[in-house]
């Protein structure tokens, strides 16, 4: 049995995921406006947590926040499972959702991803798929962050569904039970937006929004002498990883958030928007030159500390203008 | 970043898939493109690599000298920590670093050995076996 799934590729496999789900269900919903009414964007710099004994850098909120705002926000009911402990279980009552003729999403390690790149797959447990379909041993897959449809065996999916580490999935599955027939859009956004005006404006703590991007900046001025050039190398290079890795749809997801404003510009018909989101897309530029000078010195993996200077001044004025953007943006939520 | 500037730079998704990338169009308005990859991104994917491949180098050293078992090696090669093998293996952390020392790794029972080798997919023999190359 093969349901009639459209795979919808996108930037980010959370929001896919949602807008896929959705748009099987009647309602057409771009990944863009999803990631905004559910307060995507973020800025996080946290040496405390580590990937590898690397500090943590995050450009988005945690995983499965999305989702759960955006659902809430527009009023969409959700059913969501977790299974600890019972791969059995979380396999049948997938089975039997399908049945009932309902895609179903599902959260999955990357590390064991058959179909994945080689180079996507590290021990990411947050990542997120469709199951539409299953015909004897085999499972119709729509992943996001892949350009074509693809399989999973029985014993593949169960794997990914039961990874280890952080954020460990424990068979997660979710679906939406109820679709209101008229959804307030405009209230959503204004919800979606003053939350992210929060998160990069107000949080007191110097890890997070714009005050994480002056602390990065801050940090990455030490990291020659006090790493030595190749573990220095290692820990910009990481940055540069969450920056540009799969689902971000480029520069940090600042673009899909471009993207956003253009759509929120339409729907509360305001051409102010439209105009923050130029600038929104002049700021990813500038995380793309971080990205692209970052990769230049881990390349050489020198130690120059001109060349971590420079590239921690460029995040200073990335950080003046987000605070700039966010702030105007506040505003402009404020009275809308 | 323009539609027409959206870079092709094959790499690390080749033959595989293209990702999607947001871009503006002529008339600047957002549209999903798809992109072959990024040179910069192709750089500091390598530098991941190339941590994950001087770790199992270590790793082969310390066995050669007599100081790890074969399970450091594997370990290292899934790119896992002790913490993250212990989740995997379910058994405490401690007991997989006793593993992680010959000695500890002589006294395994067949059960464990079985346990390590299905999450490293190989076979038990391979585990058992396993001589570092010179």
């Amino acid at each position: 049995m093969k349901l009639d799934y459209k795979h919808i590729p996108s930037g980010h496999c959370e929001n896919g995921v949602i807008a896929g789900l959705l748009n099987y269900h009647g309602l057409k919903l771009n990944e863009a406006l999803i990631f905004g009414i559910g307060s995507g964007l973020f800025f996080a710099h946290m040496p405390f947590i580590k990937i590898d004994s690397i500090a943590a850098t995050s450009f988005r909120t945690i995983p499965g926040m999305i989702f759960a705002k955006a659902a809430k926000r527009m009023g969409i009911k959700m059913k969501k499972q977790t299974f600890r402990k019972q791969p059995k279980r979380a396999m049948d009552e997938l089975d039997n959702t399908l049945n009932k003729g309902l895609p179903v999403g599902v959260q999955a390690g990357a590390f064991h991803l058959t179909y994945f790149p080689p180079a996507y797959r590290f021990h990411f447990n947050a990542h997120n798929l469709t199951v539409y379909g299953k015909e004897g041993d085999t499972y119709f897959i729509s992943d996001p962050v892949i350009e074509y449809p693809t399989t999973l065996t029985y014993d593949e999916l169960k794997r990914v569904r039961y990874a280890k580490g952080a954020f460990p999935p424990n068979g997660k599955m979710y679906y939406p039970i109820s679709i209101p027939e008229e959804i307030d859009l405009k209230s959503a956004i204004k919800k979606g937006i003053k939350q992210t005006t929060k998160y990069m404006l107000d949080i007191p703590v110097p890890l997070f929004g714009v005050k994480g991007i002056r602390y990065l900046a801050r940090s990455m001025k030490k990291w020659p002498e006090k790493f030595g050039p190749k573990k220095a190398s290692s820990h910009l290079a990481q940055v540069v990883r969450m920056l540009e890795e799969i689902g971000t749809g480029g520069a940090g997801f600042r673009f899909i958030y471009a993207a956003f404003l253009q759509e929120v510009a339409i729907i509360m018909k305001n051409d102010a928007y439209n105009e923050l989101s130029q600038e929104m897309t002049y700021i990813g530029d500038m995380w793309r030159d971080f990205s692209s000078m970052a990769a230049k010195i881990c390349k050489g993996r020198s130690a120059d500390k001109n060349g971590y200077n420079t590239a921690a001044h460029l995040l200073l004025d990335i950080a003046d203008k987000e605070e700039q953007l966010f702030t105007e943006l506040k505003k402009l939520i404020k009275n809308a | 970043m323009k539609k027409k500037n959206v870079p092709q730079d094959e790499g690390i998704t080749a033959g595989i898939s293209r990702e999607v990338q947001y871009a503006v169009d002529e008339n600047g308005k957002y549209v999903k493109t798809f992109s072959k990859g990024w040179e910069p991104k192709n750089i500091v994917n390598d530098i991941a690599w190339q941590d994950i491949q001087e770790r199992v180098k270590e790793a082969v050293e310390k066995i050669k000298a007599g100081k790890a078992s074969p399970i450091l090696y594997y370990m290292q090669k899934n790119q896992m920590t002790v913490s993250l093998l212990a989740d995997y293996v379910e058994l405490s952390k401690w007991k997989v670093r006793r593993h992680l020392k010959p000695k500890g790794f002589k006294k395994l029972k067949p059960k464990h050995l079985e346990i390590y080798a299905k999450v490293f997919e190989i076979p038990v023999d391979e585990l058992v076996n396993y001589k570092p190359e010179e």
